[in-house]
């Protein structure tokens, strides 16, 4: 909403004065304490006393120079000036602004005397732009000419110059009061405050503030002796729609252009400015908040307006020309209300226009209108929002009623209307409309204001403060609250507060208490100190997930976090088989479905990262993935039993992953397991297995489960080197570790009871088997650990030997037993006999020999 | 006693001091001893043959020299044996040099993401003030996300154009949670109170990627529900946990605002970190940087998910948990977050 600062001043006496950067600088704080958002603080008139008319008398090519040439002009001074200028729109006799050396142009732009090309430049011919009084930047203002019109770069509500103009004129007395220097503030109104989305509203809350009156237009309109109602008819036949219609008649009225100060403050606050008719309408709205229609009361069949609910399919062809399909759901709601776009038409039913939100082509007004009926409607804000978001279409009225407009000020902006057109006319020097006397009204639903009890010790207690009764009136009563003690004084502070027509969003008595605290000022409100009585601390998962973020990043792999939001192909290109969680309304195909592994994207961070010759790195992440319920579309073993954390019947399976991505120098299958281990041991995992698997992506051969207590934790290995390629990753092989963190923080640990620490010394027996292929070596290493029994401190595996010395489909590996008693040194037989129990176990269990 | 013996002696000592304390090797220490005093042909043993000969009296007298001069040249042979094997040790450690700006880079530690860094430290001043970590699903019901936090049918939040929607369910009714207030709501259906919780996580919007814009990206919520929760509370607590996060002197300050799920609402904002409140360019010249939403729970959320909002009330707060890691860190473009790049990843 952009506010010019002198409308402003017109609605409350405000001595804030445009010139005074410190003053202009205060109100825009005020406004921002009031919630009204300054996002923008724009001067507009400066440097207009320092320019001056001029008449062009000369044109004159530069040498070597095809942009510029010489100009010479007459401003007003005993000796013609001598300008060099870029523009080519203008004549000799033209009447352009000129700024002489020592003007200072808006921003601040000071004019000096230049040389361009061997040609003295003294001052500066300006554009409309450069002026700030249009948009225009495509050549010199050109404000008046000997012969002929003149162009088309006169700004709105600019008067043309004739010939007998004094030069020298400043520019700002040639234009007047309406260009005096100005500032444009622009608020961002939140969706609440419609009634902020006009100046008086605005004016409203900062007059309250400041402690000024408010002075609403109060319009005076002379009516003719005929009743509007001989010239036309409207009816309500949609009470869901729209609550009240009023009309106005205008009778004779001549198509002029808005006064000057009318149609600088339209441009001043966005809108351009088009004829009295249509300047009126949008005038009004900007000051009071109410969108109006003007229409030709001549092209309208019937003379009337009918306000009725479009059907199913009904079409119309919007002011903007694009036809409109009414009586269709809105996307993205399950609601479909038949019959709930409000459609206003003739008295003969053809549509004329959608309900608050867009006039029809039909019905745009001509200059050629003599007679007017102006249409004055509330529209209900919640069938206005549906309506506008299923046609598409947002306008500055659709805005204002479907968040509410005034319901109690519809006279006063068609009075409002009526008066600006007559002015129009007046200045322009026409015969003004006659006003057919009286409103047709429509009304099908009276308007009852609301009244809320409202607990002065209850609104203190909620702001942390002491709100006496009578100072509850005081604060909410200058912003057109009532507020009344229905018992009279002294019953408990109960009082009754009525609500203004123009505030729907105080609803209750907590929406009365933030208008106290706004008008207290939030930073005048106490300030206190709450403290929890709780202990707090971090959950089970939430201290697992930061260690094993340490843990991982220890091994040398960085924290990645990538995007959920992907695409289905890069999913399956990275072993994701999950049923994918698809989104209904994705921004690109690339990015239609969430992510149901890490995998992908990690991936994708390595392929950056190489892009940059980075190829050799450690990359982990943890986060959700997501998958429909059920089983996998293909065969891939990651819809193990198990590996689902809780079903809900009301969203998708989330689960958040681990995942650790190896690609650095000599990673494979072995590095993963080696993380593995490091993350097992450090979180004191205990039970753990692997279990041979295979897995989408994965290396049919190097792919194990991770399993801890009997659960599937998740999966360890290298990837297939085809995953690689697809991603156009150089690595020969890479390794993956990939957890359930929830199934992980379940997972058995080693009792917290310490194990105690022999102080005898201890026995190594080393032993290597030719063990089999098909012969896992944890099986030998578990066959191991059972037959060596309670004395046994470790069983480590040192060695693995494939070659000439043993049979071929075999391997031999060599563990050493570490045996250790708590309460004396074993004995040299006591250990050979574990030895040969040890020796036996695997012999028997296992396709094994002992290695000699 | 002679005068010859004595001066003898006399020489002996001499000689054989200087020949020791001269050795230049381990060897030649072992040798030249051998030559003075160890060996029996040595003029020291020549001349401890001799005392045999020599008249008691004197005898005595000459032993107790000899010996007492035996005694001082193994001091001095064992002195310079000393020096010689501290001179070998540092002679053979010399050559054992290692020039140590010449050895290979080995693996690093990998480096916790921003995100993470920022997250755990909000979390970890949060845990301080007793409030608990609370988590919530990614997806979520537009129950949870929208009605239950009073946000109407129309509302433009709830816009395909605003918010993404998943395949699921009844259409239209599962969506990515464009904020992590659906987690006071899961909070407040647990039904345990007071409540006292900030909610982490990641959100989801329709925005193209920018500078400025994800549409992944991290929000902190929080949550205070207790009797007879003041507006005073929520304005201290704001002030309380950021100048915990931004260092004691950065000020706050609240204003009027429109959230559906809170009423009064407020955004709020903090003295600019860069210059102190004087302006500067991360505050576009303001000296204020508007950090999030903050708002007393409307009674309608309360009504929703069953608690009297009667006797209880309580406030609500939220702001970006990566708009505060690029603040602290200079950045301006966010998508270097989504890059995953090792040259921005292990900077911090």
């Amino acid at each position: 909403m952009r506010v010019p600062l002198s409308w402003l001043r017109e609605l409350t006496p405000l001595e804030t004065r445009p010139t005074d950067r410190g003053e202009v600088a205060a109100l825009a704080a005020d406004l921002d304490a009031l919630g009204l958002v300054v996002e923008g603080v724009e001067k507009v008139g400066e440097g207009l006393r320092d320019v001056v008319l001029a008449r062009v008398l000369e044109i004159a090519a530069i040498a070597k120079a095809d942009k510029i040439r010489r100009v010479v002009v007459d401003a007003g001074g005993p000796e013609p000036v001598e300008v060099v200028c870029g523009a080519w729109n203008f004549e000799v006799g033209d009447i352009v602004p000129f700024a002489p050396i020592g003007a200072v142009l808006p921003g601040e732009f000071r004019i000096e005397q230049r040389r361009m090309r061997g040609v003295v430049s003294n001052g500066m011919l300006c554009s409309g732009r450069e002026l700030r009084l249009s948009e225009d930047q495509g050549g010199i203002l050109v404000l008046g000419r000997d012969v002929g019109p003149v162009g088309p770069s006169v700004p709105e509500g600019v008067k043309r110059v004739d010939a007998g103009l004094e030069l020298g004129l400043p520019l700002a007395d040639y234009l007047g009061a309406a260009f005096e220097p100005d500032v444009v503030f622009d608020l961002a109104i939140e969706g609440n405050r419609p009634d902020c989305l006009c100046i008086a509203g605005i004016a409203r809350d900062i007059a309250a503030l400041v402690g000024l009156p408010l002075q609403l237009p109060e319009p005076v309109v002379e009516e003719g002796p005929e009743p509007a109602s001989r010239y036309a008819s409207v009816e309500v036949l949609a009470p869901q729609l729209c609550h009240r219609l009023i009309g106005k008649v205008l009778l004779g009225v001549s198509s002029v252009a808005s006064p000057a100060l009318i149609a600088r403050r339209l441009t001043l606050a966005g809108m351009r400015p088009i004829d009295s008719i249509v300047d009126a309408s949008n005038y009004v709205m900007l000051e009071l908040g109410q969108p109006t229609h003007p229409y030709d009361l001549d092209r309208l069949a019937g003379h009337g307006l009918r306000v009725r609910s479009a059907r199913p399919g009904e079409e119309i062809v919007t002011l903007d020309g694009v036809t409109r399909v009414l009586g269709r759901p809105p996307v993205g709601s399950r609601d479909s209300i038949p019959g709930s776009d409000c459609l206003i038409c003739d008295a003969e039913d053809r549509p004329v226009g959608i309900g608050g939100i867009m006039g029809g082509q039909s019905s745009e007004i001509s200059t050629e209108a003599s007679r007017v009926l102006l249409e004055v409607g509330y529209f209900v804000p919640l069938a206005i929002a549906r309506t506008a978001r299923i046609v598409g279409l947002r306008s500055e009225a659709s805005v204002r009623f479907e968040r509410g407009v005034d319901r109690e000020g519809m006279e006063r902006a068609a009075l409002r209307f009526c008066e600006l057109v007559v002015d129009a006319a007046r200045a322009a020097g026409v015969a003004p409309p006659v006003i057919a006397s009286g409103l047709i009204d429509a009304e099908s639903v009276a308007y009852v204001p609301l009244r809320i009890p409202v607990r002065a010790g209850r609104v203190g207690a909620l702001l942390g403060t002491k709100i006496q009764d009578a100072e509850l009136g005081r604060l909410l009563d200058p912003l057109g609250f009532v507020t009344r003690s229905p018992a009279g004084p002294g019953t408990g502070g109960l009082l009754e507060v009525e609500v203004p027509s123009f505030r729907p969003d105080v609803r209750r008595e907590v929406d009365v208490t933030e208008e106290v605290a706004r008008r207290i000022g939030y930073q005048q409100l106490p300030t206190s100190q709450r403290r929890s009585p709780y202990v707090g601390r971090l959950t089970d998962v939430q201290i697992l997930r930061r260690r094993l973020k340490r843990i991982l990043a220890g091994l040398g792999a960085h924290e990645a976090w990538t995007t959920s939001i992907v695409d289905p192909r890069d999913q399956l290109r990275g072993g994701v088989t999950v049923r994918l969680v698809a989104l209904l309304n994705p921004m690109v195909a690339e990015e239609s479905v969430l992510r149901g592994g890490l995998l992908p994207g990690l991936l994708g961070a390595a392929r950056h990262n190489l892009s940059h010759r980075h190829p050799w790195l450690r990359l982990f992440e943890i986060g959700d993935v997501f998958a429909l319920p059920g089983v996998a579309t293909e065969g891939g073993s990651d819809s193990a039993p198990g590996l689902t954390r809780e079903v809900s019947l009301e969203l998708p399976e989330e689960r958040e992953l681990v995942g650790l991505l190896l690609t650095d120098l000599d990673d494979d299958a072995g590095a993963a397991l080696n993380a593995w281990r490091v993350v097992a041991d450090a979180l004191r995992l205990e039970d753990v297995e692997l279990r041979p698997a295979s897995h989408e992506g994965m290396h049919p051969a190097r792919t194990a489960e991770v399993v801890a207590g009997g659960t599937v934790l998740g999966v360890v290995g290298e990837l297939d080197p085809e995953t690689l390629q697809e991603y156009g990753l150089v690595q020969p092989r890479a390794g993956w570790l990939e957890l359930d963190l929830h199934k992980l923080a379940a997972a058995p640990l080693r009792p917290l009871a310490a194990r105690p620490v022999s102080r005898f010394p201890s026995s190594d027996v080393d032993l290597a088997f030719v063990v089999d292929d098909s012969v896992p070596a944890a099986a030998i290493e578990v066959a191991l650990g059972r037959a060596a029994g309670e004395l046994c401190e470790s069983v480590e595996l040192f060695d693995v030997y494939r070659g000439a010395a043993v049979r071929e489909g075999s391997r031999s590996l060599a563990y050493r037993l570490r045996f250790c008693a708590l309460d004396r040194t074993l004995t040299d037989g006591e250990v050979a006999g574990l030895r040969s129990q040890c020796i036996a176990a695997v012999e028997t269990k296992h396709r094994a020999t002992l290695r000699s | 006693m002679t005068t010859a013996s004595a001066e003898e002696m006399a020489q002996l000592e001499a000689d054989a001091t200087a020949a020791l304390a001269g050795a230049g090797d381990i060897a030649q220490l072992d040798e030249r001893e051998r030559v003075a005093f160890r060996s029996k042909r040595s003029r020291f043993a020549e001349m401890y043959q001799k005392l045999g000969s020599t008249p008691p009296d004197e005898r005595r007298v000459l032993g107790r020299l000899l010996n007492e001069l035996r005694g001082r040249l193994e001091v001095v042979a064992n002195a310079r044996r000393a020096e010689l094997v501290a001179a070998a040790r540092i002679e053979r450690l010399a050559a054992d040099r290692l020039d140590l700006t010449e050895v290979l880079p080995g693996r690093l530690q990998g480096h916790l993401n921003l995100v993470t860094q920022t997250r755990e430290a909000l979390e970890d001043v949060f845990v301080g003030m007793g409030y608990e970590i609370a988590e919530g699903p990614e997806v979520e019901t537009g129950w949870r996300n929208f009605g239950a936090l009073n946000i109407g049918e129309d509302h433009p939040a709830r816009s395909p154009l605003d918010t993404f929607y998943v395949d699921f369910g009844e259409p239209w009714s599962v969506l990515l949670r464009p904020h992590t207030s659906p987690v006071q709501i899961r909070l407040l259906e647990r039904g345990v109170l007071p409540i006292y919780a900030v909610a982490p996580g990641r959100t989801y919007r329709k925005d193209t990627p920018d500078s400025t814009h994800l549409p992944v990206f991290h929000q902190i919520e929080g949550l205070v529900v207790d009797r007879g929760v003041t507006f005073a509370d929520l304005k201290g607590t704001i002030d309380t946990f950021v100048r915990a996060v931004f260092g004691d002197g950065t000020r706050t300050r609240l204003r009027p605002a429109y959230f559906p799920f809170t009423e009064p609402s407020a955004e709020f904002e903090m003295s600019c970190v860069i210059c102190g409140g004087d302006g500067c360019r991360t505050c576009s010249g303001v000296g204020w940087i508007e950090l999030g939403g903050c708002g007393m729970v409307h009674p309608a959320v309360f009504e929703a998910t069953g608690v009297d909002p009667e006797e209880w009330t309580g406030f609500a707060f939220g702001f970006g948990i990566d708009r505060i890691a690029f603040m602290r860190h200079g950045i301006s473009d966010l998508r270097v977050m989504i890059e995953n790049d090792v040259r921005f990843l292990a900077q911090f």
